[in-house]
C-alpha cells in the first residue's frame, strides 16, 4: 500500500526553552533591508484569514504581492462563515488562563499529535491578534463597561473566546480584507479574484510561480515570483457533504503535492458534533450550529429506544443527558471528537431522534427558563434564525435536532517551524497546512491559527528565505512555466473531451458517501482495505464517463467543479491509506480496533507518535511515508480525560 | 403528489457571455421538495439540464449559509426573493406554492455587469472599500485590546453596520442602482468606533467619490435597499453617512 522512507523530516524547531524559542528564532532569522524588499515578488494564493492577513502584512513590509482567490471578491473566502469565536490567552476574566494553559489545552485537545514548539508560539501570538483586530475596528462583543467579553468553547475550563455575535469569522476576515484593500490602494498588492490555481511552477527545485485559470474568461495565466504562499483552506469537501463552503477544495494543495510537497496526516479530519441533520438526497451542504451553543444548550436523547413522544413530553427522568453523564467535569463542552463519537454511539444504539433516527437534541429549555428568551436571543439570535430558516422549527420552543458532520481538516501540507513546506519557497498557512492542531482541533483555534500564521509568523520567517536563497530572475515564458501551463491546459481539454453521461456532482456525491461510510467517524482495517479499491474504480469511471457541458472559454462552472473533483478522487485514496497505516485511535481518527473499555480513543504512542508526511509518486502508485517524530519535552502525553 | 412536493415553471435569464444580449428561457421542474433551499432547487434543474445535454444555469454561491454574500438573484422581481432578512441561499422552497411560475434574473445594475446567466461582476464594491473603507493601522504594535473601553451599545451599533455581507442586493433593489446602504454601512461602523475616528472625514469623502466614480446612482430615500438587505442593515446608517459627509465638507481644510 505504501513504502517507508528511512529519513526523518526536519521540523527546524529552534533550540532553547519552549518559552524563548520564538523570540530567539526571530533574532536569528536574516532580515531583508527595507530598500531591498521592493525587489521581491510574493504570490499569495487564498484570501481567507491566513491569506488576507499574510498578503496585507507583506504589502505593509514593502514586498510586491499578488493575491489570488476563486471568489469574485477576497472578502468571500470561506473564513467568512466561522461563527463562534477566536481564542486568546488574555486572561481578561481572571479565571486562571495563561499562555501556558492555552498551549497545554491545545496540545492535549490535539491528542498529543502536534508539535510543542508550534503550539506554544500560537498561544504566545494569540494575544497580539486580538489587539491587532481591535485596532482595525473589529467590533468584538463588549461588557457594559466597555471591556472585551469572553465565552467558553469546548475542551477548555476557562473563558478565553472572543466573538462578534455569531459572525466572528466574518468580522475578522473583513478586518483582514480591509487591511488588504488598503495595500491594494497603494499598489503594493495586486488583486486577482476569480482565479483558480491549477498548478505550481517549480524551477530548480524551488517554488517560483503558479498557473491559474481566469474563471470569467477561461484563459490560463502564468504568474512568477520569488516565493509562493498557499492559504487555500481545508479539504473537508472530499466528503461532499460538509459544513464547508461549496467551493472549498484540495486542488491547490494537491497540485503542490504532485509537484513534490509532502502531505501530512490527511486522515485527521474533524467531525463537528452540532450540525443540522441531512434532510434529503438533494442536500448540497450541511450547516453548522456553532459550538458556542453548547455553553447554554444541553445535549440529550430519550432513555428509551424509539421513544415516539415529542421532546416536550419527555420528562427529565426519561432523558439521557449523555455528555453530562459520561463527562461530568466538561459536560456539554466536551471536545468535538468526543462529543461526535458519543452522538454516534447513542444513535447507533437506537436512541436517536427525528425521522431518520440520525439526530440528537440540543435543548435550550433550561437556559431560557434561567436567563429568559431575550438573553438567549442576544447571544445566539442569528444562529436560531438560521436554524429556523432551514428546518422550519422554532428552537426557542422545541429543542434543536443536531448530528455530527465533516467540518475541518487538521491534516494538510507538511511545513517546518517557518511554515515552509519541503519545497523551498513554498509556504503553507492556515487550514491548508497541518501544523498546530494535531489529531483534533479545539473550537475557536482555527481563526487564531490562520491569523497567527498570516499576521505574525510568515512576515517574520519569509525574510530569512528571501535574504538567503539564490533566486535567479524567472520570466513568464521560462520553459518550466510553459510546460506547466501546457499540462494544465491539456488536463482541462481532457475533462471536457470525456463527453460521458454523468455529471460532476453525481461523482462527487458518490465519492463523499464512500468517504463518510468508511473514513468518517469510525474506521476499521477491513473497511479501509475495502474502500481503497472502490475509490480507484470510481476514479476510473470518472475519467471515462464524466460529462462537462460547454467549452473551456468563458465561465464554465461544471469545468471548475470537474477539476476539483478529479483532485479529490486522487486525494481520497491518500486519506484512506493514511487512515489504514495509522493503527491507533487519536483525536478525529478513530480506529475501532483501538479503543479503551469505555469506548475512548486508545493511542499507540510507542508506534505512532509521529507526523506522517506523504510523498507523491504517481496516481495509483504507492506513496512514500516520511516521518517526523514528535518529541514532548514539556508535557507528558497521557490518556486524554474529560471526565 | 404529496403536499410537500411542488411543480414549478421557471423563467430563467440565460446569457452566454458579457457581450450576448440574453433572454428568458422557460423550464418545467416537477417534484420539488419544499424542504429544499432555493439553490438546491437550481442544482436539481442543472442536473436535469446536464442529463438532457444542455448547459447548466450559471449562478454564484459559496457558503450557502447567508454570510459570504456570493449568492444573488432577483426572484420574481425581489432581490434575494420574498423573505425579509434572508439571502437566496437561505430561502427555502416552502415559501413557494405548487404550480407557481418563478422568474429568476441576475442583479441588474450598470456597475455590476453580467458575466454569464445569473452571475455578475461586483468588483466595484472592492474598489469602493479600497478608497477608504479601513482603519490605517499596520500589523504589529497595536495597543492592548482593552486600553480603549467601547461601551457595548456603541459596539452593538457598529456591529449592526458591520454585518453587511457585500452582496449588492441594495444596489439591485434600487431603481437608481445606488450603493448608499453598502457604503454607509462601512462608514458608519468605522465612524462609530473610536479606532476609526481619526480618518472619518477623509474616509467618507473618498468613499462617496469612489461610489460615484463606479457609476452607482444617487440615493432618493425610498428605502428599497433596506427592505432587500439580507443583513438587515438599517437606512439610519445612510443618515449617519450624510451627517458625516456634511461635517467633513463643512470643516475640511482643503
Ligand atoms: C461553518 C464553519 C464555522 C467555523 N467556525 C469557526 C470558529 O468559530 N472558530 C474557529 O476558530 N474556526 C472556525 N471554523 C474553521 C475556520 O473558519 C477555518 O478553518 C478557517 O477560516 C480557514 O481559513 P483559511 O484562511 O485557512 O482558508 P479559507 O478561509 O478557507 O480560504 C481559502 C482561500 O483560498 C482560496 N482558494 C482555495 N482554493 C483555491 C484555488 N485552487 N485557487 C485559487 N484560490 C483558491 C479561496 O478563494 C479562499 O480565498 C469554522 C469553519 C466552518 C466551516
Ligand atoms: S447593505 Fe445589505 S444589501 Fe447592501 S451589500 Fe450590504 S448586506 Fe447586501
Ligand atoms: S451563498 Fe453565501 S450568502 Fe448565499
Amino acid at each position: 500500500m505504501f513504502r517507508v522512507a528511512s529519513d526523518e523530516l526536519n521540523s527546524r524547531v529552534p533550540d532553547g526553552p519552549l518559552q524563548e524559542k520564538w523570540d530567539r528564532h526571530r533574532f536569528d532569522l536574516k532580515l531583508v533591508n527595507p530598500a531591498n524588499k521592493r525587489r521581491f515578488n510574493v504570490i499569495v494564493v487564498g484570501t481567507g484569514l491566513a491569506g488576507s492577513s499574510a498578503a496585507a502584512s507583506l504589502g505593509e513590509l514593502g514586498y510586491h504581492v499578488k493575491a489570488f482567490c476563486f471568489q469574485d471578491s477576497p472578502r468571500r473566502a470561506h473564513s467568512i462563515a466561522a461563527q463562534g469565536g477566536i481564542n486568546a490567552a488574555k486572561n481578561y476574566p481572571n479565571d486562571g488562563d495563561s499562555i501556558y494553559r492555552l498551549f497545554y489545552d491545545t496540545i492535549k485537545g490535539g491528542d498529543y499529535r502536534a508539535r510543542e514548539a508550534n503550539v506554544y508560539r500560537l498561544a504566545q501570538v494569540s494575544n497580539n491578534i486580538i489587539d491587532q483586530c481591535v485596532a482595525q475596528g473589529v467590533p468584538f462583543a463588549r461588557e457594559y463597561g466597555g471591556t472585551l467579553s469572553n465565552r467558553s468553547f469546548g475542551g477548555a475550563q476557562v473563558s478565553r473566546t472572543f466573538y462578534c455575535r455569531g459572525q466572528t469569522g466574518q468580522q475578522l476576515l473583513l478586518g483582514a480584507y480591509q487591511a488588504l484593500m488598503r495595500q491594494v490602494a497603494t499598489d503594493k498588492v495586486r488583486l486577482f479574484p476569480r482565479r483558480e490555481m491549477l498548478d505550481l511552477i517549480v524551477i530548480n527545485g524551488a517554488a517560483r510561480g503558479i498557473v491559474v485559470r481566469n474563471i470569467e474568461t477561461g484563459r490560463l495565466e502564468v504568474h512568477v515570483a520569488d516565493a509562493v504562499v498557499l492559504c487555500t483552506g481545508g479539504y473537508g469537501n472530499a466528503y461532499y457533504l460538509s459544513t464547508n463552503a461549496k467551493g472549498c477544495n484540495v486542488t491547490a494543495a494537491w497540485r503542490c503535492h504532485r509537484r513534490g510537497a509532502y502531505f501530512a496526516n490527511p486522515c485527521y479530519t474533524q467531525i463537528h458534533p452540532t450540525c443540522i441533520p441531512v434532510s434529503g438526497d438533494y442536500q448540497s451542504k450541511l450547516t453548522l450550529m456553532s459550538e458556542s451553543l453548547r455553553n447554554d444548550g444541553r445535549v440529550w436523547v430519550p432513555q428509551q429506544q424509539n421513544d415516539g413522544r415529542a421532546a416536550s413530553e419527555i420528562p427529565d427522568s426519561d432523558r439521557d443527558y449523555y455528555l453530562e453523564r459520561r463527562y461530568p467535569s466538561f459536560g456539554n463542552l466536551a471536545p468535538r471528537d468526543i462529543a461526535s463519537r458519543a452522538a454516534k454511539e447513542r444513535t447507533d444504539a437506537g436512541f436517536g431522534v427525528g425521522e431518520t433516527g440520525l439526530a440528537v437534541y440540543l435543548d435550550f429549555r433550561d437556559a431560557i427558563r434561567r436567563d429568559g428568551e431575550d438573553v438567549i436571543r442576544r447571544k445566539y439570535g442569528n444562529l436560531f434564525h438560521m436554524y429556523e430558516k432551514i428546518t422550519a422549527e422554532n428552537p426557542y420552543k422545541v429543542p434543536m435536532k443536531i448530528f455530527p458532520a465533516v467540518h475541518y481538516t487538521m491534516g494538510g501540507l507538511w511545513v517546518d517551524y517557518n511554515l515552509m513546506s519541503n519545497l523551498p519557497g513554498l509556504y503553507v498557512l492556515g487550514e491548508a497546512n497541518f501544523s498546530d492542531h494535531g489529531a483534533n482541533r479545539l473550537g475557536a483555534s482555527a481563526l487564531m491559527q490562520g491569523l497567527s500564521d498570516g499576521y505574525f509568523v510568515l512576515p517574520a520567517t519569509i525574510n530569512d528565505y528571501l535574504a538567503t536563497a539564490t533566486l535567479p530572475r524567472v520570466v513568464e515564458d521560462h520553459p518550466e512555466c510553459t510546460a506547466t501551463l501546457t499540462a494544465a491546459q491539456q488536463r482541462l481539454n481532457q475533462l471536457i473531451g470525456i463527453n460521458g453521461s454523468r455529471s460532476v456532482d453525481s461523482f462527487h456525491r458518490e465519492l463523499g458517501l464512500l468517504m463518510w461510510d468508511y473514513c468518517g467517524m469510525a474506521r476499521t482495517k477491513a473497511g479501509l482495505e475495502e474502500v481503497i479499491p472502490r475509490i480507484r474504480d470510481l476514479r476510473e469511471q470518472f475519467w471515462k464517463d464524466l460529462r462537462v457541458p460547454g467549452s473551456g472559454t468563458g465561465l464554465n462552472q461544471s469545468l471548475e467543479k470537474a477539476g476539483r473533483v478529479a483532485d479529490f478522487m486522487e486525494f481520497a485514496e491518500l486519506l484512506a491509506i493514511d487512515a489504514l497505516h495509522r493503527e491507533e485511535s487519536c483525536g478525529g481518527h478513530f480506529r475501532e480496533e483501538y479503543q479503551t473499555e469505555d469506548g475512548e480513543a486508545a493511542r499507540q504512542d510507542d508506534l505512532f507518535s509521529y507526523v506522517a508526511g506523504w510523498e507523491f509518486q504517481n496516481v495509483g502508485e504507492e506513496p512514500v511515508l516520511h516521518r517526523e517524530p514528535l518529541n514532548f519535552e514539556n508535557v507528558t502525553p497521557t490518556t486524554r480525560s474529560y471526565k | 403528489m404529496s403536499s410537500d412536493k411542488l411543480n414549478l415553471t421557471l423563467r430563467v435569464w440565460r446569457q452566454s457571455g458579457p457581450e450576448d444580449h440574453g433572454g428568458f428561457q422557460t423550464y418545467k421542474l416537477s417534484g420539488v421538495s419544499t424542504h429544499m433551499s432555493f439553490l438546491e432547487m437550481l442544482d436539481v434543474l442543472n442536473e436535469k439540464l446536464i442529463a438532457e445535454g444542455e448547459e447548466p444555469v450559471a449562478f454564484d454561491h459559496d457558503c450557502r449559509e447567508g454570510i459570504c454574500g456570493m449568492c444573488s438573484l432577483m426572484i420574481n422581481g425581489q432581490a434575494h426573493g420574498p423573505d425579509r432578512g434572508t439571502t437566496t441561499c437561505q430561502l427555502h422552497m416552502r415559501r413557494f406554492t405548487d404550480g407557481q411560475t418563478i422568474t429568476i434574473e441576475p442583479w441588474r445594475a450598470v456597475p455590476f455587469p453580467v458575466v454569464r446567466d445569473l452571475v455578475v461582476n461586483r468588483s466595484a464594491f472592492d474598489r469602493v472599500i479600497q478608497s477608504g473603507g479601513y482603519v490605517s493601522v499596520n500589523t504589529g504594535n497595536a495597543p492592548d485590546g482593552n486600553c480603549i473601553p467601547v461601551p457595548s451599545s456603541t459596539q452593538e451599533t457598529a456591529m449592526d453596520a458591520a454585518a453587511c455581507i457585500g452582496c449588492g442586493a441594495c444596489v439591485a433593489a434600487c431603481k437608481n442602482a445606488s450603493a448608499m446602504l453598502f457604503v454607509s454601512a462601512k462608514v458608519s461602523q468605522l465612524a462609530t468606533l473610536p479606532q476609526g475616528k481619526a480618518e472619518r472625514s477623509q474616509r467618507v469623502v473618498n468613499m462617496v467619490a469612489a461610489m460615484d466614480r463606479e457609476g452607482f446612482g444617487s440615493c432618493t430615500n425610498t428605502s428599497e435597499c433596506e427592505a432587500a438587505c439580507p443583513a438587515e442593515v438599517s437606512v439610519s446608517h445612510i443618515a449617519r453617512l450624510n451627517r458625516e459627509y456634511s461635517k467633513a465638507i463643512l470643516f475640511s481644510d482643503t
